[in-house]
């Protein structure tokens, strides 16, 4: 362990500070007595309990929930679909165009993507609900999913899965049997960036939720409106938990991966 | 085959009624404008050790992946055991491969890889487990069931990856280099393993490699290859003694290749004008040449022999100089610079201590070789 010097100290604090002194106030002032916001009273988690007895919150939280399982399921499924295909499919005509469109949403403005979502499903007939949130959510995490499933597909050596086949598999089974098992950790790290992402989401939620299905952060964003209450603190602290619990277990997913394929390629090394 | 009486030794390919099990005819294989395999004909016997040897990029890859059904011909048909393979995907066929990388699944057990392919095949329980442990004898490999492919050995890990393709019992097992990523000493042992295996199961064996002391080790017969063509089918001692090009002679072990015109002085015996100021060579061949018509002796070092004292009797006699001598121990090559700056390579054995060895730099020494030690190759 090296020692930091004052300047690095200071640094450090000051950039952690900006970071996190904003959430630190909230989640610390979720455990207030008092009503009112800014003032201290005292230590209780009665908020917690009344965030318990809101109706309106638990169905939203609800809401959200459902729409972040399936949507990132959706997405895992698709977004892997896409980086085996731009991986492995070869040379085929418009590649290039395609593995850059993937990626395009990435980039793209959340308006724009809400806006042109709203105009699909207002023009289709598509009533705004849970499941429009979901197809939205779909859309635009689908591209985080198949960035870090295909990186992971690039180091897979192909061999593995001629193996397969030439041992009798069809094509399906050694994605089923091979492909998969090994690609697993860069799947469910893509699953929980998607499932994550889906949470956290309020501008485009808000452009394809309807009247039927209010998800969490568009019910704190106009809660706020009239006023911030110790409940929405209480709300909010729950979320960045479990944020924070979904991100660091997606790192630690695909960290201890990499790590133990390190590992075992460096004692493939040493031994032959 | 079963007419065979007259001989214990294994030469199918000289018998005219004996089917192949593997039939290349007349086959191409392109990728796009490169041409991996050109009008390619060759036939592979049943139990038979077969080594496709040559430098990477000459096809022997192409060939092997063509009998897995990774890739198809072009043009021409394959044929095993009769049937036209061409459009039978690689789950489909008798034939099994033993990856360069091993390819060994990471996430599944040394058992488990081994039992992979024929889980496959629905095999039942109690075959299934008797036939893993079979093959992890056959491997000496009982004691490593449990263990995931990283916490074994190289050595042990090729052995697995023999034993998973070889537990289907194919009709035709495909080794891709299945030494390369091994150190020498146990490739050497490995390679008797393997002749050992190839023996006891009667399984047909068709090695890749580049290395043509493996190929000469193991195999029944060897198919030198350049360039996406067959440079000489033929059984090792005939490849090493009896090369059909400078290309093999080349290829196959170190060679000297002396550029000269033949003149027929009778019989097989020709003469060889080679070089300036320097006397005929003699060489008989099979083979017949026209007067002047340019040829290239090759001769291996160790049939060279060196001298102090130019020899009394010898069909064929050069003076020179000790340019540079390679001790390998057990053996030396002495390179001998002629008047005319040829160098030609001679190699004894040595049967005494280093220190008393006849001739060191800058000796003048004659070598000599009879007339039947080299061969006479049109190109």
């Amino acid at each position: 362990m090296t020692r930091l010097s004052w300047f690095n100290v200071v640094s450090l604090t000051l950039g952690f500070a900006f970071l996190y002194i904003p959430m630190l106030i909230l989640i610390i002032f979720s455990f207030n007595e008092s009503k009112l916001v800014t003032v201290w009273a005292g230590f209780s988690t009665k908020w917690y309990g009344e965030l318990m007895q809101n109706e309106a919150f638990l169905n939203a939280a609800w809401v959200t929930v459902k729409v972040a399982v399936m949507s990132s399921t959706l997405a895992t499924v698709l977004g892997t679909m896409a980086a085996y295909v731009m991986v492995r499919g070869g040379r085929f005509m418009g590649r290039t165009l395609f593995s850059g469109m993937i990626y395009a949403p990435l980039v793209m403005p959340e308006v724009i993507t809400g806006l042109s979502l709203l105009l699909l499903f207002i023009g289709i007939g598509l009533d705004r609900g849970v499941l429009t949130i979901v197809l939205a959510h779909t859309t635009f995490s689908m591209c985080y999913v198949s960035v870090v499933v295909s990186s992971r597909l690039v180091t897979f050596d192909r061999s593995l899965e001629e193996a397969a086949l030439d041992l009798g598999c069809s094509p399906a089974e050694a994605f089923r049997l091979v492909t998969l098992p090994i690609i697993a950790p860069a799947v469910i790290s893509g699953w929980l960036l998607a499932f994550t992402l889906s949470l956290d989401d309020l501008v485009i939620a808000s452009f394809t939720s309807g009247p039927s299905a209010t998800t969490l952060p568009i019910k704190i964003f106009s809660a706020v409106r009239l006023g911030v209450s110790p409940e929405i603190n209480a709300l909010s602290t729950i979320m960045i938990a479990i944020v924070t619990v979904g991100v660091i277990t997606a790192s630690l997913v695909s960290k201890r991966a990499m790590v133990r394929q390190k590992q075992e390629e460096q004692a493939a090394a040493r031994t032959t | 085959m079963g007419d065979i009486v007259s001989s214990t030794v294994f030469e199918p390919w000289t018998d005219p009624q004996a089917e192949p099990l593997i039939r290349f005819r007349n086959v191409t294989k392109r990728f796009g404008s490169f041409t991996a395999i050109d009008d390619l004909t060759l036939d592979i016997y049943e139990k038979e050790f077969f080594a496709l040897l040559g430098p990477s990029g000459c096809g022997k890859t192409t060939m092997m992946r063509m009998l897995a059904g990774f890739e198809n011909p072009t043009e021409g048909s394959i044929e095993l055991a009769g049937r036209d393979i061409a459009n039978v995907p690689p789950n489909k066929r008798a034939v099994n491969m033993m990856f360069q990388s091993y390819a060994l699944f990471p996430h599944l057990n040394i058992w488990d890889n081994i039992a992979f392919g024929l889980r496959r095949d629905k095999m039942p329980k109690v075959d299934l487990e008797a036939r893993v442990e079979e093959m992890l004898k056959l491997t000496r490999l009982e004691k490593f069931a449990k263990r995931k492919p990283h916490q074994i050995s190289g050595g042990q890990r090729q052995r697995v990856a023999l034993a998973r393709s070889l537990a289907k019992a194919p009709k035709l097992l495909l080794l891709d280099e299945p030494l390369g990523a091994l150190d020498k000493k146990l490739r050497q042992d490995t390679q008797f393993e393997l002749m050992d295996i190839q023996e006891k199961t009667g399984t047909t064996f068709v090695i890749v490699t580049h290395d043509q002391e493996e190929a000469m080790t193991v195999a029944s017969r060897v198919a030198v290859m350049d360039e996406g063509h067959l440079m000489q089918v033929a059984t090792p001692d005939r490849i090493y003694e009896n090369p059909e090009s400078v290309y093999v002679a080349d290829f196959i072990g170190d060679v000297n290749i002396i550029q000269g015109r033949a003149s027929a002085v009778g019989g097989e015996t020709y003469s060889i004008d080679w070089a300036e100021g320097q006397g005929q060579l003699t060489a008989t061949s099979a083979t017949s040449f026209d007067n002047g018509q340019t040829c290239h002796l090759a001769i291996r070092p160790e049939k060279v022999t060196i001298t102090a004292d130019r020899p009394e009797v010898a069909d064929n006699v050069v003076q020179g100089r000790v340019h540079d001598i390679a001790y390998l121990g057990n053996l030396s090559t002495y390179h001998v610079e002629l008047p005319n700056g040829t160098i030609i390579k001679a190699q004894t054995a040595n049967t005494r201590r280093i220190s008393r060895r006849s001739f060191t730099w800058e000796d003048p020494v004659w070598l000599s070789w009879t007339a039947t030690a080299g061969v006479l190759l049109a190109n």
